[in-house]
């Protein structure tokens, strides 16, 4: 340990830029892992303007703050913000930090390229918030971008399209950065069987990305051509078939949504044995229900899609292929639980959040499994009750798992501690205004509101002036994480090496709090 | 096993806030008019059921382990770490519980699309944004009708009070008979919409290019309201369906007063008009079928929409515009609107061309769209 001590004192602090340009020119894994941790929260409070835009018109029945176009535009791109902005940087932003780290690397393996990766984000993000002034306004198609919609839709959808393309390759050039790190720059003696399960996670995300992002760059470049260069891949007139689209779209976008949940389940992994000083149960089976649960994702697309008038052995086949994925999933939840069992419990923000996600995650997986079924679903999908289902699943699941992300290792990389107190005020306002938004959207479903609608009959009017309340209620406590956050780095406490009693992998065991500019110039000697 | 069970579970539930299928704070889905609609709503109860028992099983467990396994306590953690017995059962029990819900939805599913020997066959179309209704075959065969929002605009933008059924009212409702087999095609003119009616338990996207089906057997007669359930554009929010279960004896009337009216129209094809009189019926034509896209001012929502005002297609000939207004324009939004009686056609032309920027001073007459038909 002491030889990574001694390098930090001449490690090329001395030679990089300053100011700006050291940002823009970084390639230096930390460097970049913190500017996607912040593009990420930037862009969490752009969709959540646009989402808390759609709450407030939705807070009375009739037409209150903004016109249908301009509705339908914010659910779009609040969906799209949130997912390819928001969600997945976060997560790759922890990919940056932890991998080399958890592994005993000095640095990512092209460091070239992850400073691409990063830097094809803004331009991206750009396009998505510039598109809402151009003529017509935001593409009003809904984050799926069915077509043919989108081909009506005013020249912002090109803009969306490309912002699309762009967030792919800088996706897929991440993955390609993460996968080599991970089965090139081990340490000795780090079998894969030992890497922190956070990395297991990222190693079968990345390959999930890397197959189903050229098949979204695809789906949108189809319809690109639809709408300029005269072909008719979407239209009937022409040969082509609507449904085409989603069945292109929901191959990549069933598989996007464990690209969303798997790192999350490692962040998870990590935190729980932490506070429970306790091995994590079941590794090896944890590593096997991650991989199965990747596998399946690839063949139950369709189930997004019960509705479109398939044969009657398609809605089967999707159904029991669909219901197979509650098994690995469930058997991850009985893992943690496990792991907790008989622990040593003691409940921090990053706990308290890695529980809320225990408790929320599971029930975003039953509202999936009563979906999955199709008579079911004909009655629920396209209703708020789908809306409520996969933001438990993205809020409660993917954003806590964050947020306990970020508390966790904060200590670790700024090398101070942040405020318990606020950290657990925090977790709290989130935990019950989350509810209040989302669960009443359940029933909103059940009794048969459509979603994306700027306005309803009035009997849904009591459940949606609930859920409201709860949007700005938990859009406003956000505002006390930034707080938490930017007063941690400027004058938290001295947080120790080893923050944690129970966390064990080697950022925490063989590296100081903030670590070095280079994790390992020399690889660690493991026992 | 599980049907009495959850029938119970279901009555009770249905009991409780079914009666009330309209009053706010419902909690569970709307009281079903159908068979199909029972077994979808005895399903979600089991499945339900199901999910809350593994849930409390899962939480307990973990609540105890919270409560009793705190440091705080002085608790000292255990260090196992695998156990292939437990790992290998709750990997079974959840599987043999899957099948066990896959069995009763199968039978459900295939009941529900089972679209064979119906009484009554009807095409749904879905516009930007209305719906349009022909009667294939079965009693009634023949009538065709354009079923638009009837919640007046003022009402939407809060300067009148809203109606008990605000949003879910049209002018013309789809009306069937009770008890019989109804077969809806579904089809779109220009976007996908999915034609959702919840208490009728059915909901089947309307494909452009595409036809696709569903069916539904309505027990009781009643007033059944849905919505479109895709996304189709701007009024996407405003475009609901409204089903009249009506008896036997109702519905025979019901055609027999339809048939009449067509005939009447028909009729009425011959009767010349002036333009001042033409123009007035035009525009009442226009708000309720072409303001959405083209706008009171005719100046439409470019470029999906295009203006009408200045438009070249409007001040060109006019057979031009008319063969457009019956047959629609392929690739565009423009969908066909010959389901409109010549009367109101020649009416909604005359106003278009007489109207903002365009001063045709035609007069276009029923008659010359009755030709044009053919």
């Amino acid at each position: 340990m002491s030889a990574v001590l001694d390098t930090h004192g001449h490690d090329d602090h001395a030679h990089h830029p300053t100011g700006i340009m050291r940002w823009v020119t970084t390639t230096n894994h930390k460097d970049i892992g913190t500017m996607y941790l912040w593009f990420s929260f930037t862009m969490f409070l752009v969709g959540g303007i646009m989402a808390l835009v759609i709450r407030t018109e939705l807070f009375a029945p009739g037409l209150q703050i903004v016109d249908p176009e301009r509705f339908n535009a914010m659910t779009t791109y609040h969906g799209l913000i949130m997912v390819f902005g928001a969600i997945m940087p976060a997560f790759v932003g922890f990919a940056n930090w932890l991998i080399p780290m958890q592994i005993g690397a000095p640095d990512m393996a092209f460091p070239r390229m992850n400073n691409l990766s990063f830097w094809l984000l803004p331009p991206a993000a750009l396009l998505l918030i510039v598109a809402q002034f151009t003529p017509g306004g935001g593409a009003g198609v809904g984050w799926t971008m069915y077509a043919p919609l989108t081909v009506q839709a005013p020249m912002s959808m090109d803009l969306t399209i490309f912002a699309v393309h762009i967030l792919g390759a800088s996706s897929i050039m991440g993955s390609i950065n993460i996968i080599t790190t991970i089965l090139n720059m081990r340490a000795p003696g780090m079998g894969l069987m030992r890497i922190p399960l956070f990395c297991w996670t990222w190693l079968i995300t990345a390959y999930l990305l890397i197959a189903v992002m050229p098949v979204l760059a695809g789906a949108v470049t189809m319809t690109l051509t639809d709408r300029h260069f005269g072909t008719t891949f979407f239209n009937a007139a022409g040969g082509g078939d609507p449904v085409l689209y989603q069945h292109i779209f929901w191959f990549f976008g069933h598989p996007e949504v464990y690209i969303i949940a798997i790192p999350a389940f490692g962040v998870i992994s990590q935190i729980i044995p932490a506070f429970a000083r306790k091995p994590l149960f079941g590794y090896t089976s944890m590593v096997y229900a991650t991989a199965s649960i990747a596998v399946l994702s690839f063949l139950v697309w369709a189930h997004h899609m019960y509705t479109v008038g398939m044969p009657v052995e398609g809605q089967l086949y999707f159904m029991y292929a669909t219901v197979l994925i509650a098994v690995p999933t469930g058997v991850k939840v009985f893992n943690w639980v496990a792991t907790m069992w008989r622990g040593s419990l003691t409940f921090e923000t990053p706990m308290l959040f890695a529980c809320g996600f225990l408790f929320l995650f599971t029930m975003g997986g039953f509202t999936g499994l009563v979906l999955s079924i199709v008579p079911i679903d004909v009655q629920l999908h396209d209703t708020y009750y789908v809306v409520a289902h996969f933001h438990y699943v993205m809020v409660a699941g993917a954003l806590f798992s964050a947020f306990g992300g970020i508390y966790f290792w904060l200590p670790k990389w700024t090398g101070k501690m942040y405020n318990e107190t606020l950290g657990k005020w925090h977790f709290w306002l989130s935990f019950i205004f989350f509810n209040m938004t989302f669960f009443v959207q359940h029933f909103l479903g059940l009794a048969g509101m459509p979603r994306r609608i700027p306005d309803y009959s009035l009997q849904f009017t009591e459940f949606n002036v609930i859920s409201s309340i709860g949007a700005w209620g938990f859009g406003l406590s956000q505002l006390l994480f930034l707080y938490i956050v930017v007063s941690t780095i400027r004058s938290g406490k001295k947080a120790a090496d080893k923050q944690w009693d129970g966390a064990d992998s080697l950022e925490w065991t063989h590296l100081p709090s903030p670590p070095p500019y280079h994790s390992f110039e020399t690889p660690p000697v493991l026992k | 096993m599980f049907g009495k069970f959850a029938r119970v579970v279901a009555g009770l539930s249905m009991a409780a806030w079914g009666v009330t299928a309209h009053a706010a704070y419902q909690l569970n889905l709307q009281t079903p008019a159908t068979k199909e609609g029972v077994s979808v709503h005895e399903l979600h109860t089991i499945i339900l059921v199901i999910c809350v028992v593994i849930f409390i099983g899962v939480f307990g467990a973990m609540g105890y382990a919270m409560y009793a396994h705190r440091k705080s306590k002085g608790h000292v953690a255990a260090q196992f770490h695998e156990n292939t017995l437990v790992e290998i059962l709750w990997t079974v029990i959840p599987f043999v519980i899957l099948v066990l819900i896959a069995w009763p939805a199968t039978r459900t599913l295939l009941a529900m699309r089972d679209t064979a020997q119906p009484d009554l066959t009807i095409k749904a179309t879905g516009y930007q944004w209305k719906w349009g209704y022909d009667y294939l075959s079965g009693e009634g065969e023949g009538i065709s009708f354009l079923s638009n929002l009837a919640t007046p605009a003022d009402q939407i933008h809060g300067t009148a009070p809203k109606g008990e059924h605000y949003l879910l009212e049209v002018d013309n409702p789809l009306v069937v008979p009770v008890g019989k087999k109804v077969r809806v095609l579904t089809t779109g003119a220009d976007v996908i919409h999915s034609w959702y009616v919840p208490a009728l338990a059915v909901k089947q996207d309307a494909n452009p290019g595409f036809i696709r089906d569903t069916w539904f057997r309505a027990d009781k007669e009643g007033t059944y309201r849905g919505q479109c359930a895709e996304l189709c554009g701007k009024d996407h929010g405003f475009m609901p369906i409204v089903v009249e279960v009506v008896s036997a004896e109702k519905y025979t009337a019901w055609v027999g007063e339809r048939t009449k009216k067509v005939a009447a129209a028909a009729e009425d094809a011959d009767k010349v008009w002036d333009l001042a009189a033409l123009k007035q019926r035009g525009e009442k034509v226009y708000q309720t079928n072409c303001v959405a896209c083209h706008q009171a001012n005719g100046m439409g929502t470019p470029p999906a929409f295009p203006p009408l005002s200045g438009s070249k297609v409007v001040n060109g000939p006019k057979e031009a515009q008319i063969a457009l207004e019956l047959n629609g324009k392929q690739g565009t939004a423009m969908a066909p609107f010959k389901q409109l009686s010549d009367t109101d056609l020649a009416a909604v032309i005359t106003y278009v061309r007489n109207s903002w920027a365009n001063k045709t001073g035609e007069v276009i007459q029923p008659a010359e769209i009755k030709a044009a038909r053919k």
